[in-house]
């Protein structure tokens, strides 16, 4: 059998691990208190999700739900706490592109690259 | 029923559903979308919004203890990402010119294929004839912990592979699931790659592609904090409570039962679809 090369990927599958965890904990106590204050504010109202509506504006993008957060609003801060989540797989792919880059292996850095901006286009760039 | 009492019983539900899911392997995410929308009256949009955040939640969860333990490829992951995105991406595109009835039918067959995926036989005995060039140009192949030992493995017919992954994708974007069952069928009978490396490498890449359509779902207006929170944070924990128990139980009796649940759920959705009530 001819020999075939193999990566040793253990470094990088360490760093993401721990990356992955850190995104998970951080959001989930974020969403967390973000509920808390919701149902403080809100329990006793009656919540309808029979008919769709949609959720609007500002709790609908990302500069708009950080600017809610910021404001302290529960909402917002549970929206906020729902992107820490949805960034993280995000900055998984990025540091993918960055420690394929110190490995140089330029085909991953590219592959990784590819992933990296369809994931911002559908973040930032597309609007509805 | 107040919000308060709303939360806490969809909070109880989601639990028990990532509890089931991450003790069968089959996933809390596919049952959340039947539980909102059938016992609960959710919106079937509101539904997918909820149930792809909290597929996020599982993913990353999961994914961290496997990619440590050297069971995952992140470079076939990395590369199969490349289809199941822009598919997640076609996906969310296609929920929103969907109706809730044509959403819900495809929802109940991808239930009643997932039930029936459940319970096949897992060989990993492939036929091994060298080493596919496309795979070994990818820098594909590799190997996986057994003990102390390393065993390795080849990659093959990464083309075929990579196009079931961009359906996969898409079931993802349309559905709000992980489609974990389509991206084995990928791995495992495709690119014939080991079980133990399929499966983990399945549950890293369901994070990325759940959030390319997450963008298309937020700005739709489908993702709604007061129903999103008790689900996430239910099937998070759920989930690794139920990664917790995974080592004692006895999981082959469960797994006919949850499949047995999902494939009923299936037909419910599929029923309330042609009748109109989703």
């Amino acid at each position: 059998m001819p020999a075939i090369q193999e990566m040793d990927d253990t470094l990088i599958d360490v760093r993401i691990s721990v990356l992955l965890r850190t995104g998970m904990i951080l959001s989930a106590i974020v969403i967390f208190i973000g509920g808390a204050l919701f149902l403080l504010h809100h329990g006793r109202s009656i919540p309808d999700y029979r008919v769709f509506h949609g959720i609007q504006a500002p709790l609908n993008n990302v500069s708009g739900i950080v600017q809610e957060a910021l404001h302290g609003h529960d909402l917002g801060i549970i929206q906020f706490g729902l992107l820490l989540l949805i960034a993280t797989p995000v900055a998984r792919v990025l540091f993918s592109v960055i420690a394929f880059w110190m490995e140089r292996d330029y085909l991953y850095v590219a592959i990784s690259g590819i992933v990296l901006v369809i994931l911002l286009y559908s973040l930032f760039v597309h609007r509805a | 029923m107040n919000s308060a009492e709303f939360t806490a019983i969809l909070g109880a539900g989601a639990l028990l559903a990532g509890f089931l899911g991450a003790l069968t392997g089959l996933g809390g995410g596919v049952v959340i979308v039947p539980l909102l929308t059938l016992a609960f009256g959710v919106d079937i949009r509101y539904a997918i919004g909820a149930s792809l955040v909290s597929v996020i939640a599982t993913s990353s969860g999961s994914a961290a203890a496997y990619v440590k333990e050297g069971f995952s490829n992140i470079r076939i992951g990395m590369f199969l990402e490349i289809a199941t995105t822009i598919g997640a991406i076609c996906g969310a595109f296609l929920a929103t010119k969907t109706s809730a009835a044509a959403i819900a039918i495809i929802f109940g067959l991808v239930l009643l294929y997932s039930a029936a995926m459940s319970n096949r036989k897992r060989s990993d005995a492939h036929l091994q004839r060298g080493p596919d060039p496309i795979a070994s140009a990818l820098r594909m192949n590799g190997s996986y912990p057994v003990g102390d030992e390393k065993q390795h493995y080849l990659v093959r017919r990464v083309p075929l592979g990579f196009g079931i992954m961009f359906g996969a994708g898409t079931l993802s974007g349309l559905l709000g699931i992980g489609s974990g069952a389509v991206k084995v069928l990928a791995m495992d009978e495709a690119m014939q790659i080991p079980f133990k490396v399929s499966t983990t490498t399945s549950n890293f890449m369901i994070g990325v592609t759940a959030a390319a359509s997450a963008g298309v779902y937020l700005s739709r207006g489908y993702i709604d904090p007061g129903l999103a929170m008790p689900v996430t944070l239910g099937v998070l924990a759920g989930s690794l409570l139920g990664a917790r128990f995974l080592v004692q139980a006895k999981t082959h009796a469960l797994r006919i039962i949850f499949a047995i649940v999902i494939a009923f759920l299936g037909i419910e959705m599929i029923y309330n679809g042609f009748t109109g009530r989703l």
